[in-house]
């Protein structure tokens, strides 16, 4: 007990400096822990998509529609259980600021395809049955305070006009990582007003979504269906959901590498503003050192006394870091609104986060740690005169 | 202390010390041919540069002779390994230093009680031994004072309680009283004398300070790394 309680007090010896340096060290890995978990969160669609889900869309690109047809033929294929499709919609809630997800939708097939999507029965019901009926996550809802009943009207931008939807459910996702942030609605009502305003964008949707029997028939299944529109005027790329999803973080994949640079940038930086703590500390104490080394202590004491309290300081830090990253990431999470889904700090971001506040502990503490462990008895006596 | 009345203390046999200031071989100490007795209280003195505190040094085992022959209670240091001279230094030497040397962060008790967490005592009889140490220095009433919470005199009170709490043989002294006030100079001599006749320690105290080697009872005269001629006063 007495080398612990050593280390306690040399680490509290000069409290602002020690203070200082652990609220550096709390800042730094609460930063890491946010990094992290913005990372984290674009990859959440990526992580909750189903193994059994594929998604086809024009083989061109994303923004050319399939023609609707498409979907007797893709049912067709051995081992596809279920097809539905959906548009992305686009538009504007009130003003642009007021981002979430919306897609038009097949109604009946796209639910059951989303089971994670945990909507009151009676609420589907009034959903299928309003033509103009929408149905959002929780999380959505609570952000901009909708009730159900309630009239929301959305600007269309990639199909013009006013929008109005009756808000007939609210659903909760299943897992964590369920996206609570989506806007639903009828494909059906996208569709017959384009027949209405702009006859040669009807019948035209966005990408299927197929259910398979078998996750492992995904690599045949979509060969087949690709292969089944080759050399049509709309050809097909077919792959799972999960890189469907990937692809869309690959488009911001600079972003996001920006986003772990910095996050190890920030470690790095604190890194050194604890070894010149622990360099600081150490410089001041070697007559203190010596004086041990002269009593018969030997370097392997001396070595604990100065990495434990490396160690010490840096795990103070870490812990709390780590426990503010909690109320932190839901604060950020508030912010931010709809704009990520599944914003949640993982059990291996809190993990990591402390095994960094280690290892800074550790690598600082090594250079004086050896410096203390190696120091002449008699030059450390004379540093003192 | 039978140990100590078979063998000298201290027997040396033209041992000699340099340093190595870059490339140049810097002579400290050239050849001293010297025996000091079991239950001695020796002064070395001699001005500054002369080689007194590089032989304080190498007696504790602080330091490796760089030729001739060097024994300390019997022991050849010169062939003790890094560790097993540590051990030797925390079993057989005690170590007054000019300004203390005492851990800020411990308290007066904790201090005195240090060299002994390397002795096999339980915490109860480290604990027993520093009180009875820090009672025969007079400070019993300052057991939980830090440091800077003594005076000069009392913090080098609780040093010599460190230095005698394991029962060493010998006890090294670099100018003990160098920091003190004259009053507090002078308990502190009392205290060495009185561990050197009543308890029969052997003292080695390097001073500059004549009246405190006065109180010696032998004084070694060291100039330019030599004994001075004669100078070996008894």
């Amino acid at each position: 007990m007495y080398l612990p309680r050593l280390i306690l007090r040399n680490a509290l010896r000069h409290r602002l400096r020690t203070g200082l340096t652990v609220l550096g060290l709390a800042i730094a890995v609460l930063a890491f822990g946010l990094l992290r978990t913005v990372v984290d969160a674009w990859y959440a669609g990526a992580d909750a998509a189903s193994a059994t889900h594929l998604v086809t869309r024009n083989a061109i690109s994303l923004v050319f529609p399939l023609p609707l047809t498409h979907r007797e033929r893709i049912r067709r294929v051995a081992g596809v259980r279920k097809v539905s499709y959906s548009n992305w919609f686009g538009g504007v809630y009130i003003t642009e600021r007021n981002f979430f997800p919306r897609f038009a939708v097949d109604a009946g097939t796209y639910l059951d395809l989303y089971p994670d999507y945990l909507l009151p029965a009676a609420e589907r019901k009034a959903f299928l049955l309003d033509r103009r009926g929408a149905v959002v996550g929780r999380k959505l809802a609570q952000t901009y305070g909708w009730r159900l009943g309630q009239s929301i009207p959305l600007r269309g931008t990639i199909y013009p006009g006013s929008w109005e939807f009756v808000l007939r459910g609210i659903y909760d996702g299943r897992q964590p990582n369920t996206d609570e942030g989506i806007f639903l609605f009828h494909w059906d009502y996208l569709n017959e007003t384009l027949r209405r305003n702009a006859p040669r964008r009807a019948d035209q949707v966005g990408v299927f979504v197929l259910d398979l029997m078998h996750a492992e028939d995904a690599a045949r299944v979509s060969g087949e269906i690709d292969a089944l529109f080759k050399s049509s005027l709309a050809e097909t790329l077919t792959e799972t959901e999960k890189a469907f999803q990937l692809g869309f973080v690959s488009m911001i994949d600079t972003i996001v590498l920006a986003v772990q640079v910095v996050s190890l940038m920030v470690v790095v930086i604190v890194l050194f503003v604890m070894a010149n703590t622990m360099g600081m500390a150490a410089g001041e104490r070697l007559p203190e050192y010596a004086t041990l080394k002269a009593l018969g202590f030997r370097p392997g004491f001396l070595a604990l006394l100065v990495l434990g309290e490396s160690v010490l300081i840096a795990l103070l830090g870490g812990l709390a870091g780590t426990a503010l990253t909690l109320p932190a990431a839901a604060a950020f999470s508030a912010q931010t609104g709809t704009l990520f889904h599944g914003f949640a700090v993982s059990h291996t971001t809190m993990v990591l986060q402390l095994l960094i506040a280690l290892g800074v502990g550790v690598l600082a503490g090594l250079p004086p740690c050896l410096r203390a462990a190696r120091i002449s008895i008699i030059a450390g006596l004379a540093s003192l005169n | 202390m039978q140990e100590a009345s078979e063998v000298p203390a201290v027997r040396m046999q033209q041992l000699r010390k340099s340093y190595h200031r870059g490339n140049q071989e810097v002579p400290v100490l050239n050849g001293i041919d010297l025996v000091i007795e079991a239950g001695a209280f020796v002064a070395l003195v001699g001005p500054s540069g002369s080689g007194k505190s590089t032989l304080l040094n190498l007696i504790a085992g602080l330091d490796q002779p760089s030729g001739g022959d060097l024994e300390v209670f019997g022991q050849e240091l010169s062939v003790l390994s890094e560790g097993a001279l540590a051990r030797w230094r925390a079993s057989h030497v005690g170590f007054i230093f000019q300004f203390y040397n005492l851990l800020p962060v411990l308290n007066a008790l904790e201090n005195v009680e240090l060299p002994l967490l390397l002795t096999g005592l339980s915490r109860r009889e480290r604990r027993e031994h520093a009180l009875a140490a820090l009672s025969m220095v007079g400070l019993s009433d300052r057991l939980t004072h830090y440091p800077s919470q003594l005076s000069g005199g009392q913090q080098q009170r609780v040093a010599i309680a460190r230095a005698v709490v394991t029962d060493p043989l010998l006890l090294v002294a670099d100018e003990p009283t160098g920091d003190l006030d004259r009053a507090s100079a002078e308990e502190v001599l009392a205290m060495l004398e009185e561990l050197n006749e009543a308890l029969g320690k052997t003292i080695i105290m390097v001073t500059h300070d004549n009246r405190a080697a006065q109180r010696a009872r032998r004084r070694i005269h060291l100039d330019k790394g030599e004994l001075r001629e004669g100078a070996d006063g008894v």
